[in-house]
């Protein structure tokens, strides 16, 4: 991906890209450091539809939330040469069974045969989750296993 | 009553009426400089209320107001900012100079202010002021626009212009010589030429010296600098407000961030002391005389500032919406053009009709700049639809 990086005299940077559809998406970073979200027109990529400002915390959320897809890209792609395993990113539904018990209440490997590589909170990511660490809804947790694993644990996770 | 409590109260009045006139315009959605001036004008020579016994107060704060707003200006900017916009829209800068500055030189020699006249003049119709600029840019959320680095990179050439203009004027302002002159512009182009250097290669040095984790300490470090640098480059003829300008592009990285912080509030409330000031020794009578050049130079660099954003937009592959933006952005002229008009004013050595003309004309142009801005492109749309409905039928 080509980001094009500008400098605003004064002001800042903006760095932006143009995408499939023939928008820019990007960042302007101030001197201050505050972050502003820009999205250009649809029919003048010269001028932008929006500006949204967002504090160091907000713009950390909105690149995990951005991200996670991606880590599980990533991972898909290393486990892609063992056969019969692959990733998953499995929702923990608010007031489901596991809302609120640590990840060694679940059993999940025991049960199922499949691990959780990562949980995905509030858009940053923990790697590796220790058997103490406790679910929340809407937690995004990243499994690891074979199909029919990744099925029941996505049962177990979902509270069905 | 003392003497004293004639000046509290002449001076809490004079800055009690500024804050609602800046409420107003922060209101409406205009730079509060215009209503500066008016306010200035209301009081004062020819005015309403005559203000007595504050004068030498409100002069020296004025000379303050100046030297604040050119370190403030110059901490705006880095070193490598400078450099890399120098090298990026010079040629625009040029094309800046040449359609700007014209229509006020052509004034100047038309009215029989000579050529001195002619190039105060000139540096009044060129300077765009960055202040109310960048803060339409931010309002109307257009910083994230492909045009906005191209007016900015106007801007800070401008702003360097400023920094080898203000010299010459200065000493032809005193009556030096012809060589004279020269030797000011050699002063300038050498003390700007090493303040760039020293500030790429050693700006933490100089930044150190003034900064302190102690904001008390800090604040009078910086301002004591400041004004010792102007009060210095004043002596060498180069103008106290380059000096303070060249101040603020050496102090560089966080301490240039905090030290504007730090400023802001001071430079607002001496620069608005020195709009008042200018508009003070302007009589409001005066200004109807020149209302008509004015007005006609207000038309004709409107003009000429939206052909040079539409130039430089162009250059950089903008297409005509983003051209027409970029032109309506520069149109605004403010605290610039009345610190160029003071100096003049100070010196006694240009007609006082300069003063009175100036006035008028950034009066319309500090209002027309951000409306020009907002309208250009509901503007456009509407030009585009005419073209279209006529193209279909």
């Amino acid at each position: 991906m080509n980001v094009e990086v500008t400098p605003l005299p004064g002001i800042g940077t903006r760095q932006d890209f143009m995408i499939r559809s023939g928008r820019r998406v990007g960042v302007i970073t101030y001197r201050d450091g505050k972050f502003e979200l820009i999205v250009s027109k649809q029919h003048d990529p010269d001028a932008c539809t929006a500006s949204i400002p967002l504090s160091p915390e907000e713009a950390g959320t909105l690149a995990g939330l951005l991200g996670a897809p991606q880590l599980v890209a990533h991972l898909r792609n290393e486990h892609s040469d063992v056969t019969g395993i692959s990733t998953k990113q499995l929702p923990v539904v608010p007031g489901s069974e596991f809302d609120g018990r640590t990840l060694g209440d679940t059993a999940l490997r025991t049960r199922t045969g499949a691990s959780v590589v990562a949980v995905v909170r509030g858009g940053t990511v923990h790697p590796s989750p220790r058997p103490d660490f406790v679910f929340a809804g809407g937690d995004l947790v990243v499994v690891v296993g074979t199909a029919e694993g990744l099925d029941s644990a996505a049962d177990i996770l979902g509270g069905a | 009553m003392h003497s004293t409590t004639i000046a509290l109260i002449q001076l809490g009045a004079v800055f009690f009426g500024l804050g609602l006139l800046g409420r107003i315009a922060w209101k409406i959605g205009v730079s509060p400089i215009p209503l500066y001036l008016i306010g200035g004008l209301a009081f004062g020579h020819g005015g309403l209320v005559p203000l007595n016994g504050i004068d030498e107060f409100t002069h020296l704060a004025s000379e303050i107001g100046v030297v604040l707003l050119l370190l403030l200006l110059g901490l705006e900017y880095s070193a490598a900012e400078l450099v890399t916009g120098l090298k990026r829209s010079w040629t625009a800068g040029l094309v800046d100079i040449a359609l700007n500055a014209t229509p006020g030189a052509i004034a100047g020699l038309l009215l029989g202010w000579g050529p001195v006249g002619a190039l105060a003049m000139a540096g009044v119709t060129y300077i765009s002021s960055s202040g109310i600029i960048a803060k339409v840019l931010g309002d109307l959320g257009r910083l994230g626009n492909r045009e906005t680095p191209v007016v900015l990179s106007v801007l800070v050439f401008e702003d360097l212009a400023m920094a080898v203009y203000l010299p010459i004027l200065t000493a032809l302002l005193a009556g030096v010589s012809f060589l004279g002159g020269l030797t000011a512009v050699g002063i300038s182009l050498l003390a700007i030429t090493v303040v760039l250097v020293i500030a790429l290669r050693f700006g933490k040095y100089v930044s150190a010296v003034v900064d302190s984790p102690d904001p008390e300490v800090f604040l009078l470090k910086l301002l004591g600098s400041a004004l010792l640098i102007a009060g210095l480059a004043s002596e060498l003829q180069v103008s106290a407000a380059v000096g303070a300008f060249l101040l603020g592009i050496a102090i560089s990285g966080s301490t240039a961030e905090n030290a504007t912080r730090i400023l802001e509030p001071l430079r607002d409330l001496f620069a608005a002391m020195f709009f008042v000031v200018f508009g003070l020794n302007t009589d409001p009578a005066s200004i109807p005389p020149v209302l008509g050049a004015a007005v006609a130079l207000a038309v004709i660099t409107t003009a000429t500032k939206v052909a040079t954003g539409w130039w430089a937009a162009k250059r950089q592959g903008i297409s005509n919406l983003g051209r027409a933006r970029a032109g309506a952005a520069l149109v605004a002229r403010g605290e610039f053009s009345i610190v160029i008009a003071g100096l003049t004013v100070a010196s006694g050595a240009v007609d006082g009709k300069l003063a009175a003309l100036a006035t008028a004309y950034v009066l319309l142009m500090a209002v027309l700049g951000p409306v020009a801005a907002r309208v250009v492109e509901p503007l456009a749309h509407a030009v585009r639809k005419r073209r279209d409905a006529t193209a279909a039928a």
